[in-house]
């Protein structure tokens, strides 16, 4: 599997996507850092931009590398290889490289900007950290949908779909779900609601990292006793692990079964 | 060799396979043969363990292949149709299938032998069909595996390289090993095949020497041979 990796992990590392992502965050944290004056404000704000755009490019660099890769596949299926090491192989060198783009590209300029001499350090950590964990539950994700729609047109169309329920639409139906049922007690609900959906789990967590949960009122409260203790972290962390590996899993499974 | 019993495989409602039974023994040169869509290339990867059988059974050398790897460390597979990472230089498409098998390889000899030195550092999506099917063949023979497996290996090459291709097979049959070869050109599979395989609908429909094939069909001639088989079934 690592050689497999490794030959993924340099092919991309040689295309011109990663080099555009890369210097597309660098160019992010700088501005940010120059606007900004402050390294916890530019956290917040780089919050936003990481919950929605990260998880967008997972997605369309998964589906993307795995229909051009194709060839690639179909000549190492002939050779002396597990299945799964190919895929997974496949799967960690995208998900690796785009990590690598995101860590350097922003832990570059707030380096610079003296990070580590200031308190956001931990915060900042905890957004790479999630802005890692959301790559790798993309593009698994992005993989299977690629490795069960053999038209490319459709799985590109799939993934985007899926990115847009996820990024949009879960919570504008979580919103109004909210307004519907108003009158009955919704801490519990809404707690669950955020954990089944990875990108409002990380909107959660960093938000409440930073200390401006009381900014959400009483919900804030409810989701502070419950993700500022450790067990609520750890039950949040949990879960986002989950979300990485069903998919990889699915995908190890699936592999198994297709004909090439 | 390679043992085949009852092996079936359909994709979606279309049945490729219905039965196949074979027994293939260890040396020499088989063909085989078929009209487009008999299932020549589904049985070749059902053997690589590309394509997953629905049922039945396939075995190499006394052991099954299902969900094994390993096996294919003795199997040299030239595909049908050579397609390659495109942003690859042949230099580095070789490095890395050596890389991947870790064993002994002579592939200076072949590139030396088809003339492919000029292109060694150029990308494949450069290349033109006939040079990449050279690069193909490279792939294939400079291991040295005891099963070959080539589908359609005579596509897009000239003559010149027609002619080192079949003396390449000849040397690796001198060798003692087994050769499976599938084509549609019928002079090819004449001069080079021992026996032959005929399918047909997805099963085996002959198999046997070339003589045995004219004599059952009372022709003189290979092509009409099985030009009689294909119309004589579908009568």
């Amino acid at each position: 599997m690592l050689k497999i990796l490794k030959y993924s992990f340099y092919d991309l590392m040689r295309s011109r996507w990663s080099y555009v992502y890369f210097l597309f965050y660098l160019a992010l944290g700088f501005v940010l850092l120059f606007l900004n004056n402050d390294v916890s404000k530019a956290v917040i704000t780089l919050m936003n931009i990481i919950i929605v755009l990260v998880p967008l490019i997972g997605t369309i660099f998964g589906v993307m590398y795995y229909y051009n890769s194709k060839e690639f596949t179909e000549l190492l299926l002939a050779q002396p290889i597990k299945r799964s090491s190919i895929f997974l192989g496949q799967y960690f060198g995208v998900a690796g490289s785009l990590t690598l783009s995101l860590v350097l590209g922003l832990g570059i300029p707030f380096v610079l900007y003296g990070l580590l001499r200031s308190d956001a350090i931990f915060d900042f950590s905890m957004l790479l950290l999630i802005g890692a964990f959301l790559t790798l539950i993309f593009t698994a994700l992005s993989f299977n949908i690629a490795l069960s729609n053999e038209n490319k047109i459709k799985g590109f169309g799939y993934a985007v779909l899926l990115w847009l329920f996820l990024a949009v639409v879960y919570d504008g139906l979580f919103l109004m779900s909210l307004i519907l049922f108003e009158e009955y007690p919704l801490d519990n609900f809404s707690l669950f609601a955020t954990m089944l959906n990875p990108i409002d789990l990380s909107r959660t967590l960093i938000l409440l990292k930073l200390d401006i949960s009381a900014l959400l009122g009483y919900t804030g409260a409810v989701f502070k006793s419950f993700f500022g203790t450790s067990l609520g972290l750890f039950i949040s962390f949990l879960m986002l692990t989950l979300w990485t590996v069903i998919p990889v899993l699915r995908l190890i499974f699936k592999s198994r079964k297709k004909d090439f | 060799m390679i043992q085949i019993d009852n092996l079936y495989k359909k994709f979606g409602k279309n049945e490729v396979l219905c039965g196949i039974e074979l027994d293939i023994t260890k040396g020499g040169i088989i063909a085989v043969l078929g009209p487009n869509g008999s299932g020549k290339t589904t049985l070749i990867k059902s053997i690589l363990g590309m394509v997953i059988p629905n049922k039945g059974a396939i075995s190499i050398d006394g052991k099954s292949i299902k969900n094994q790897w390993k096996y294919r460390q003795e199997i040299e597979y030239l595909p049908q149709i050579a397609n390659f990472p495109s942003n690859l230089k042949v230099k580095e498409l070789v490095r890395m299938i050596k890389d991947l098998r870790q064993c002994e390889s002579n592939e200076n000899a072949l590139i030396e032998l088809f003339g492919l030195t000029p292109f060694l550092d150029k990308k494949l999506a450069t290349l033109s069909g006939g040079t990449k099917q050279k690069v193909n063949i490279l792939l294939t023979f400079m291991f040295d595996s005891p099963l070959i497996i080539l589908d359609e290996p005579t596509t897009g090459l000239d003559p010149v390289a027609l002619i080192r291709l079949k003396e390449l097979i000849g040397t690796e049959k001198e060798k003692g090993k087994t050769i499976l070869v599938t084509s549609h050109i019928m002079q090819f599979v004449e001069e080079i095949a021992d026996r032959v395989i005929y399918l047909l609908e997805g099963q085996v429909y002959f198999q046997g020497s070339l003589d045995e094939l004219k004599k059952q069909t009372n022709q003189n001639n290979v092509e009409h041979a099985i030009a009689a088989i294909a119309t004589t079934s579908h009568a």
